[in-house]
């Protein structure tokens, strides 16, 4: 079977590297499927769980914001902030994206409504993967 | 000729000094070690960026970016990456003569320059030295946080957009070893051409999601701040270990001063003694 070399960096360490036979991420402009061979493309990488499958095997990693660079042989995950999804805490995950709602909803927080709403988006998207890991066990 | 008393109180002090410069090259070695890690941890995502940065400036876009345009320089802005604190021997110095002989290089071709400053000690020398200073971050800690510096980078890409300035250096000292950091100015803007890895041969170009511009602007941002990040970590390291052996260094020569005086305090000792001995022998035969 034909594999794609994957690697995740994010800017204070590398995640993964190794192969793939598919590897699923959100897109900024949506859920997007890498297999070997797929067309050179460019995006940007939106808050969400990636997906790599090895065979039968299947690791889930949560990546904040940042770029996708695809090559026919080779996908990089160029991320803000990269874990690994099964040592992420869904509690702290939680308390995060209420904090997140409270700086929305609050005027005289300091914060800007952008930066709140891209903390929104980011707590969210920590949680449903989580939820969605959990799912596949 | 100096007094027993006063020798031995300038032994204390310098026993004292050694004891603070002792423990201080302890710490510094202690922390050399994460600052190291911290900047192997940082080398892939660097990597990996370069790498699809010279991707792309291999690929035939539609769009060519503002930072590969050659364009005639008047304005030359410089980075500089200094450190919080000193007592870490030649370490800041030496970079800013590197920085101050690449300035006036370029004054000499009619480029004027600029300065962006990172950490208290670049931040005293140009304000002692002059100079236009765009733009001033301090205190990143031990840990500097990514944050810290999107101000600063703004500030020099805008500046670059607004056409006021054409090129963007960025100074800091390369980590080689414990022992030894490389001072360095490196080209950042225009980006410098990057070698020919066989994909240039043939046509083809990315598919962009969503548009061209915006990816690439973003991703070049993000190329720039890495660099920088990068930069700082490494000269965090350096600092440490120019810490370490200034502090070593320090620790050695108060032991040999504090030789040389105990040397002094004998010296004058045993001449007391024998002048005591001399005056009394001398007031007997008087006698």
């Amino acid at each position: 079977m034909s594999t794609i070399k994957v690697s995740i960096v994010s800017s204070s360490e590398e995640i993964y590297s190794g192969e793939g036979t598919m590897v699923f991420a959100t897109g900024s402009l949506g859920e997007i499927g890498i297999a070997p061979g797929h067309t050179p493309l460019l995006t940007g990488l939106a808050p969400g769980p990636v997906r790599v499958q090895n065979g039968d095997d299947e690791q889930t990693f949560f990546c904040s914001g940042g770029f996708i660079e695809i090559q026919p042989d080779i996908v990089t995950f160029l991320s803000d902030r990269a874990e690994r999804a099964d040592s992420m805490d869904e509690a702290e995950a939680i308390k995060a994206q209420e904090q997140a709602e409270k700086n929305m909803h609050d005027q005289e927080s300091t914060l800007d409504y952008t930066k709140a709403a891209a903390q929104l988006a980011e707590a969210a998207a920590r949680i449903k993967t989580i939820q969605k890991l959990r799912k596949n066990k | 000729m100096a007094n027993t008393k006063e020798v031995r109180k300038q032994i204390a002090s310098i026993k004292s000094t050694q004891k603070i410069t002792a423990a201080m090259e302890m710490v510094a070695a202690s922390k050399i070690r994460k600052t190291q890690s911290e900047m192997q941890l940082g080398r892939p995502y660097s990597e990996k960026i370069k790498e699809v940065i010279s991707h792309i400036a291999t690929s035939s876009s539609e769009y060519s970016h503002p930072f590969y345009e050659n364009r005639e320089a008047k304005k030359a802005c410089f980075i500089v990456v200094s450190s919080d604190k000193g007592l870490c021997g030649g370490l800041n110095i030496n970079l800013f003569k590197n920085v101050i002989q690449k300035a006036a290089e370029l004054n000499n071709q009619g480029v004027e320059s600029s300065f962006a400053l990172i950490g208290v000690k670049a931040a005293n020398f140009f304000k002692a030295v002059g100079g236009n200073v765009v733009a001033n971050v301090q205190k990143l800690g031990d840990k500097p946080d990514p944050d810290m510096l999107i101000g600063l980078t703004k500030t020099v890409l805008d500046l670059h957009k607004d056409n006021e300035i054409d090129q963007v250096y960025i100074c800091s000292n390369k980590f080689v070893n414990t022992m030894t950091q490389q001072p360095g100015v490196q080209q950042l803007i225009p980006l410098p051409a990057i070698e020919d890895d066989g994909l240039t041969s043939t046509h083809w170009d990315y598919i962009y999601e969503p548009e061209a511009k915006e990816l690439l602007e973003g991703l070049m941002t993000r190329y720039i701040e890495s660099l920088i990040y990068h930069a700082v970590v490494e000269n965090n390291a350096c600092e440490q270990a120019a810490k370490m052996l200034a502090m070593k260094n320090a620790t050695e020569n108060a032991g040999d001063l504090i030789k040389e005086l105990e040397l002094l305090y004998n010296n004058v000792r045993q001449a007391a003694i024998t002048q005591e001995l001399s005056e009394i022998v001398g007031g007997a035969a008087a006698v």
